[in-house]
């Protein structure tokens, strides 16, 4: 598609930084190098404010079209924050970075813009984002629900940390399920239950 | 989905799913017939959401690496190895370098396993089933192999925050260099089985197209995206484990097959071409294993108490054998990370059946759908509806369909 010849991740975040000067809000660089040679790998993150969430991603299909690889979230209590996470020029041996652009929503408004118009593939995501976080994407293509059953219940967000969280009576611990008491009766007799062991099966504390 | 179903009009509406062809998982499918030809399709995922990131952020990063190794039944490997490069990142553990090495052997040996296991689904998906027994049969080495190094068939439990479990012995090194041989010699007979059968061109050449432009947009990864035209593998883009060592280069379909054009044709091509790269990157790996530790720290409590310190968040990235399949892992200082978000290679490929799928027959579409090597699971039962009447057809009936379009085509 659009092409710009190869960009050092300095560079990627130097030309952000003078487009949107103040609106970039934290930037680094991260790498690691692993096996004999530790070839490095580059990850850059960038996190902006929110309006100019679109006009960064803009810039980045400037730079070269990107592979969306996810969009993933956290719960920073009174704010969630989205982050996008793409990489840039595959194809070139060890070239390719990952870049990460993040934004923070209030949780008194959990709108962001769609990006499918820009990027086809993000629909899975974001109808992801929206069932799993309660984020609302204005202008999604197709707002359903993508892996949360029908019959979940509406206004509950498994990843929320807040009180729109999975609630412990919507938790079904294995270990405390019994047999179905609706069956006939097992061939042979059931066991007495085991005694209570220090290995017993559990969450970590 | 079922507010369709009434209608008498055309496109008829034809439900396959929640429990599916050719698939090794869930999906439901809804698709809008006109007469044979896929006109619309539609899917829902997510009938058998575990919530394993939910699971993963009440638990410690030494536990989750044993959930992660049961995120996938097939691919035991490259979630935990995912998972734990992220942690490896955010606590600054550097691997020792065997580790990566072995982690390396046992990542190819596995997209092996994988590779065949496809191409005796899509034998059997196309009615040619010597073929399969074939795949699967010579498949049983890999597994052999992997049972021996990790002491597992599936979820390895090989990977460790650090390093790998399980070292290679010199006997065992004896039995892997005996594994790459007998693949070396099967590679020109599978690809002469599946390339030069004329039914396998003529039931996949051409069927199930996606553009390189589709794949770019739609995000497609691993041997779909390649298929298409597209120069993406992270063991070559973005270097990793033992990959920055050496010399990979994405598959793409050969120009000599006329490739690549993005079809059904063209993703067997890729994905046998691996199994013979494959074999070269363990070869390559064995030659320059290098000697010393395979954990930063073998004593469980360290290792937590190392973790449980760590601030930050990473990105744990490999290319699996459907594809990029990626971890984001966030830490703050607590014994259970904050966030953790899995993105599974077929997360990404999903969305290219639409394109794909488009225009195709009813009876292609359990190769087309099974092309893009979909981590989702075998069909049960697919309820059609026509003028108002439904009946339910069998996971049998529809690979019937499939295969009775086979013979027809070979009369």
């Amino acid at each position: 598609m659009n092409a710009t010849s190869h960009l050092t991740p300095q560079e990627i975040i130097d030309s952000y930084r003078a487009t949107f000067g103040d609106g970039l809000v934290d930037a680094k660089i991260t790498e690691r190098g692993e096996g004999t040679k530790k070839v490095r790998g580059y990850n850059i993150w960038l996190r902006l404010r929110r309006d100019l969430f679109r006009p960064a991603i803009q810039k980045l299909i400037e730079i070269r079209f990107p592979h969306l690889a996810v969009i993933a979230g956290n719960d920073l209590g009174s704010e969630i924050e989205l982050l996008y996470i793409f990489s840039v020029f595959y194809g070139q041996k060890f070239g390719e970075y990952m870049v990460t652009i993040g934004v923070r929503l209030p949780k008194s408004d959990l709108t962001i813009p769609t990006i499918t118009d820009l990027i086809p593939g993000a629909l899975f995501s974001e109808r992801e984002k929206q069932e799993f976080f309660g984020v609302t994407v204005t202008g999604i293509p197709d707002g359903r629900r993508l892996f949360l059953p029908e019959d979940f219940p509406q206004g509950v967000y498994p990843w929320r940390k807040d009180e729109t969280g999975i609630p412990p009576e919507m938790v079904k611990n294995l270990w405390e399920v019994g047999r179905p008491k609706d069956r006939p009766a097992p061939p042979v007799p059931e066991k007495a239950p085991a005694p209570q062991g220090k290995n017993e099966g559990g969450e970590a504390p | 989905m079922s507010a369709e179903k009434t209608k008498k009009t055309i496109p008829y509406t034809v439900p396959i799913g929640p429990v599916h062809p050719a698939l090794k998982e869930p999906v439901m499918f809804t698709f809008g017939m006109e007469g044979e030809i896929v006109k619309t399709v539609d899917f829902a995922p997510g009938q058998t959401h575990r919530g394993i990131e939910w699971m993963g952020m009440r638990r410690n990063p030494v536990q989750i690496v044993h959930m992660t190794d049961r995120v996938c039944g097939i691919c035991g490997i490259v979630h935990s190895l995912s998972f734990a490069r992220a942690v490896e990142q955010i606590v600054g553990i550097e691997v020792p370098e065997r580790a990566d090495y072995i982690r390396t052997i046992l990542h190819e040996l596995e997209r092996i396993q994988s590779h065949l296991l496809w191409a005796g689904v899509a034998a059997h998906e196309l009615g040619f089933d010597s073929l399969f027994y074939l795949a699967w049969r010579v498949r049983e080495q890999s597994m052999d192999l992997i049972e021996n190094l990790t002491g597992n068939r599936v979820n390895y439990g090989i990977i460790q925050i650090g390093g790998v479990r399980r070292d290679i012995s010199s006997e065992q090194r004896s039995l892997i260099e005996k594994g790459l041989a007998y693949y070396q010699g099967l590679l020109d007979k599978m690809a002469t089985l599946f390339l030069e059968d004329s039914t396998v061109r003529m039931r996949c050449r051409d069927h199930g197209f996606l553009s390189e432009n589709d794949a770019r947009i739609l995000c497609a990864v691993g041997p779909t995206a390649r298929a298409s035209g597209l120069n993406m593998d992270v063991r070559q883009d973005y270097p990793y484990c033992a990959y920055g060592d050496l010399d990979v280069k994405a598959i793409l379909p050969p120009a000599e097959t006329g490739g690549p054009r993005g079809d059904v044709y063209d993703r067997i091509i890729v994905r046998l071409l691996e199994i013979g790269q494959s074999v070269e990157i363990i070869r390559q790996c064995l030659e320059s294993l290098p000697p010393g530790e395979i954990l930063w720290e073998p004593k469980m409590a360290k290792l937590l108490a190392a973790c449980k310190k760590a601030e930050g968040e990473a990105i744990g990235r490999v290319e699996a054998p459907r594809g990029e399949c990626m971890h984001y892992v966030r830490m703050a200082g607590k014994e259970a990370p904050e966030s953790w978000k899995i993105k599974a290679s077929s997360y990404s490929n999903l969305m290219s059946w639409i394109p794909m799928l488009q225009g195709e027959q009813l009876a292609d579409i359990p190769i087309i759908v099974a092309s893009i090597d979909p981590c989702l699971s075998c069909t049960d039962r697919v309820a059609v509806t026509r003028n108002g009447r439904s009946a339910i057809l069998t996971k049998e009936d529809l690979t019937r369909l499939s295969r009775e379009k086979t013979r027809r085509m070979m009369q």
